[in-house]
């Protein structure tokens, strides 16, 4: 299998204070990847460095991009680490207040598209057609996600779980090769993580992007996850699948303990 | 009496003894320092006790009732002005009788009144320019008036050397805002908002004092004299005519910014600003370059500086550098502060009235900028949308519109 | 080079650099307790330095020796000055605390615009002679061909109120509070300290010591208007940039860096651009280091 994401003796130093040590992960096209760990483990931290918004003190970050040429992208910024082809959540939900659903989710599709200054003034044919591809590619990813009757509607005045959804939307519409969720369930009633487990597993299935996710429900990490990776202390302590990670026994001691089979 | 009422009573008597004591110094003693003599002008003390005493209880009224809207949580809904803007029945006669009274205002009123007004849609020009900037942005550009002052000597010099025109310096003009906008905004977009002021207000003054200094090339403070107005078709016009020509001129640029905006606000880059603003990591989480959106709403703003000061050297027919202070930009800022960030109605509404209002009220003149000054204040703390708050646009989506497809 | 052209540059630049750390305290401290610029805080040491003017004319006139005036004028200036700052936190930053930031720099602005003209039309738009407060001690004069008395002073109380206000800050429970209210105002609020009134607290001492500076630089140059504050607060927030904004010894350090530098420059290069050299260094340090000389990094937060 390809690699997506490749990342190699990951460090990243605040102050005296290392929140990531020498930590290794691999994506795989098309892969549901889990990051599991305790709080302060520096899941959310490693999400930061490798889109770009902290830059990592040591190791090398790979992203295997559009046209299938791995890139290293450490110190990238995060704008173009998003135009490569890697698109996240943020674990506090940072919609664009004042703007409708639909409204978040053409932003998102910016780093797709190009029309300029003349062409905004202009409104010339190609601008014009730009502008329609946009609403109705966002409009499209909106029903994938079953958002379809909010589409008017300011991003804030929208439930909870519906506003980590359009997190998920927007991001969906820069067109990703990988999609990074932090904590994607937080907040969720049961059956609403349950709904977002079938659309996880819908986007992978129906668009092919791969997915890595922190999260800490561990129902929802050992359902949908093909491959988990236990972080503790910014260190990797284990990696392996749901079936493996449950019986690890570095893994139940530092962090899962009794947990794991509820 | 009920208690509410003395409550009140005895806070504004406080407050009213608080602002007679502080301003007893400087409104009350004035020392002449030649004669040797002291001027008491127990007046005024007694002016501010009476003035304190009602400001003080309105200022208390305003703030509860500020805060009684926010617990309420609803927002208040659309005011009367924004419902009267989004009926089209009014709306669209409104403009045209607008458009009327611009296109005969010149030969209703006298050549004075038409300057005037060529100075105060000059405003216009600058508020919805800053507008892009402060406004959709978000970014506080306290240098401004630097770009109005670099169209402004661009139009006097290139006249005074190649004897260019008005025609071909306007463009010029514009080109040279933008280009001084990227050159200024370059080192600065990574700075957070309130750096982000001074630094702007810096190079504002940097330009400036050039200016003042550099005498070979701006011939200092002398300023430069003799700026010939926009011919027409190589006719001999008046002096009258060529005002009027003018004032058309100025009344088509508004127009043309006017569109311009509206174009941008609804565009792909106009929502990459306003997202911008509303929060800048997210919109870099979303492939949007920080910088190239910024240096675009810069150089666009400083634009229309550009042209407005080229409009500007046109009207007086003398620049020096005293036109360029940071004032001005204050006096830019507070326009578009009053009128309603963001809002195009607001903006020009705010202009036309913070400029015309002190040149028709006389006396006034003397407070205007103490005027300006209590009107940024009040503005931020009681309405911070300004007096026509900016309902955004929105794109409604209907239904039936979209071919789905599946990408 | 000339040494003594060098030396008497130095010693301007010393005493620029005083007034600048005078003013710079305030910007830091407000700053380091609500994240905001005070632009309002150069027209505050204008009206410590008008409030001086009066009240020793006033005196003077009615014939009060000598140290009388000095006293009495210094502490109206002070608590004039504290009584404006405080007032000012009142009007236009105290119903903007949960507004964005943008708010309340247009707010601010507005109280700097509103001070300079209300001075200018109740006084006057001219410069007024400033009376020299400052004798030519009778001990200094062996030495008063390198430095004045008058930048003696300068220095020796900039000093000495940069020594209390660090005893201040570090020793006593209203410090305390501030330090703590500057990291986090919740928390603090939670720990039952009054932030509203560390706030108050704060303004009124960055006020006494504008005023302070105020009155120095006032009988050091001898003539005051209106417009004075404007252009020294922007060199005192350059300062305290320099130095590292929220920071106290950053100010001072970043006060005397600016002071000495500009004083080199006009001295050597030219003195048309000396505004322009202050806003130069601005542009660059926040450019290539805008946490300052002795300030920390600051990862956002995500």
């Amino acid at each position: 299998m390809t690699s997506i994401l490749d990342v190699k003796n990951l460090t990243l130093d605040f102050g005296g204070l290392r929140a990531i040590d020498h930590l290794n992960l691999t994506v795989n096209k098309g892969e549901i990847a889990a990051l599991i760990g305790p709080n302060g483990a520096g899941k959310t931290s490693f999400f930061n460095c490798i889109t770009g918004i902290y830059k990592p003190t040591a190791g090398e970050i790979f992203l295997t991009c559009r046209n299938g040429e791995k890139e290293r992208i450490n110190g990238l910024k995060p704008n173009l680490v998003t135009r490569k082809g890697m698109a996240r959540t943020f674990q506090n939900i940072r919609l664009f207040s004042s703007m409708t659903v639909l409204e978040n989710v053409m932003i998102g599709c910016h780093s797709i598209t190009h029309a300029g200054i003349l062409g905004a003034v202009f409104k010339d044919a190609a601008t014009r057609k730009e502008e329609k591809y946009i609403v109705d590619k966002s409009y499209s990813i909106l029903k994938t996600l079953e958002l379809e009757r909010f589409v008017n509607e300011l991003a804030v005045n929208l439930p909870y779980g519906a506003q980590r959804l359009l997190e998920i939307a927007r991001a969906m519409a820069t067109d990703p090769q990988l999609l990074l969720l932090d904590e994607p369930a937080a907040g969720m009633n049961p059956t609403e993580t349950r709904r977002l487990d079938d659309m996880i597993l819908k986007i992978r299935d129906e668009k092919g992007i791969a997915i890595l996710l922190i999260e800490h429900d561990m129902k929802l990490v050992m359902r949908i996850s093909e491959t988990i990776h236990v972080v503790d202390y910014g260190k990797k302590i284990g990696e392996g699948t749901p079936e493996e990670i449950r019986n690890h026994p570095v893994v139940i001691k530092a962090y899962l303990g009794e947990d794991i089979h509820a | 009496m009920n208690m509410p009422v003395l409550n009140e009573i005895k806070k504004s008597l406080i407050a009213a003894i608080w602002f007679m004591f502080l301003t007893f110094p400087i409104m009350v003693i004035k020392v002449n320092t030649i004669t040797r003599t002291i001027d008491w002008r127990w007046k005024n003390m007694m002016y501010t006790g009476i003035g304190a005493f009602f400001l003080s209880a309105v200022w208390r009224y305003m703030l509860r009732r500020k805060e009684k809207n926010q617990n309420a949580l609803e927002k208040e809904g659309l005011s009367i002005v924004q419902k009267i803007l989004q009926v089209k029945t009014f709306s669209i006669p409104a403009t045209v009788l607008l458009l009327i009274f611009a296109i005969v205002f010149p030969h209703l009123f006298s050549m004075h009144q038409t300057n005037i007004m060529i100075s105060a849609l000059i405003y216009v020009m600058l508020g919805l320019g800053l507008n892009i900037v402060v406004g959709l942005a978000g970014l506080l550009d306290l240098g401004y008036v630097a770009f109005f002052a670099v169209g402004a000597y661009a139009y006097a010099l290139l006249n005074l050397h190649f004897g260019l025109g008005f025609w071909t310096v306007l463009p010029v003009g514009g080109f040279l805002g933008a280009v001084f906008g990227i050159l200024l905004g370059y080192p600065v977009l990574r700075l957070r908002g309130d750096y982000l002021a001074i630094v702007t207000l810096g190079f504002g003054e940097i330009i400036r004092i050039i200016l003042e200094n550099w005498n070979e090339f701006s011939f200092g403070p002398a300023g430069i004299a003799n700026i010939p107005k926009p011919e027409l078709f190589g006719l001999d016009l008046s002096l009258s005519a060529k005002t009027i020509y003018l004032y058309y001129i100025i009344v088509l640029l508004v127009i043309f910014t006017v569109f311009v905006i509206n174009r941008l606000t609804d565009s792909r880059i106009g929502r990459a600003w306003i997202a911008l603003k509303d929060d800048e990591i997210a919109c870099q989480a979303m492939g949007i370059d920080k910088a190239k959106t910024k240096l675009r709403a810069f150089a666009l703003g400083a634009t229309w500086a550009g042209m407005g000061g080229v409009v500007f050297a046109a009207k007086t027919a003398f620049i020096n550098p005293a036109s360029f202070t940071i004032w001005e930009s204050v006096i830019i800022l507070c326009t578009v502060v009053a009128g309603g960030m963001g809002s195009i109605v607001g903006v020009i509404c705010g202009a036309l009235l913070l400029i015309l209002l002190p040149e028709y009220l006389r006396d006034f003149g003397q407070f205007r900028m103490i005027t300006f000054g209590a009107v940024l204040v009040l503005m931020m703390v009681f309405r911070p949308g300004g007096m026509i708050e900016n309902v955004r646009r929105t794109y409604q989506f209907k239904t039936g519109e979209t071919n789905d497809i599946h990408s | 080079m000339n040494p003594e052209y060098l030396t008497a540059l130095i010693l301007g630049g010393l005493t620029r650099g005083s007034i600048y750390a005078l003013i710079a305290l305030g910007y830091t401290m407000v700053y380091g307790i609500i994240q905001l610029i005070n632009f309002a805080h150069g027209e505050i040491y204008m009206i410590g330095a008008f409030t001086g003017l009066i009240v020793s004319t006033v005196l003077t006139m009615h014939g009060m020796p000598g140290f009388g005036v000095v006293f009495f004028a210094a502490a109206a200036a002070i608590i004039y000055a504290c009584c404006y700052g405080y007032t000012l936190e009142k009007i236009a930053y105290k119903p903007l605390r949960h507004a964005p930031r943008l708010s309340v720099l247009i707010s601010a602005i507005g109280m700097s615009l509103f001070f300079q003209n209300y001075v200018l039309l109740a006084q006057t738009s001219n410069f007024l002679p400033f009376p020299g407060l400052i004798p030519d001690f009778e001990f200094w004069k062996p030495y008063s061909h390198v430095m004045s008395a008058t930048e003696l002073v300068i220095i020796v109380t900039t000093a000495i109120v940069m020594v209390l206000l660090t005893l201040l800050i570090k020793f006593t429970r209203i410090g305390k509070a501030m330090r703590a209210t500057s990291q986090d105002k919740i928390m603090a609020s939670l720990l039952g300290i009054n932030v509203n009134q560390i706030i108050s607290i704060t303004f009124i001492v960055g006020s006494a010591t504008a005023a302070i500076g105020g009155l120095l630089i006032a009988s050091h140059t001898g003539q005051i208007n209106a417009y004075m504050g404007f252009l020294v607060g922007i060199k005192a927030f350059v300062a305290a940039v320099l130095g590292g904004i929220g920071s106290i010894p950053g100010a001072v350090l970043g006060a005397f860096v600016l002071g000495l530098s500009e004083s080199v420059f006009t001295g050597y290069v030219s003195s048309d651009y000396e505004d322009v050299f202050a806003f130069l260094i601005l542009v660059l340090i926040l450019i290539f280091r805008p946490s300052g000389i002795l300030g920390r990094d600051q990862t956002q937060k995500v």
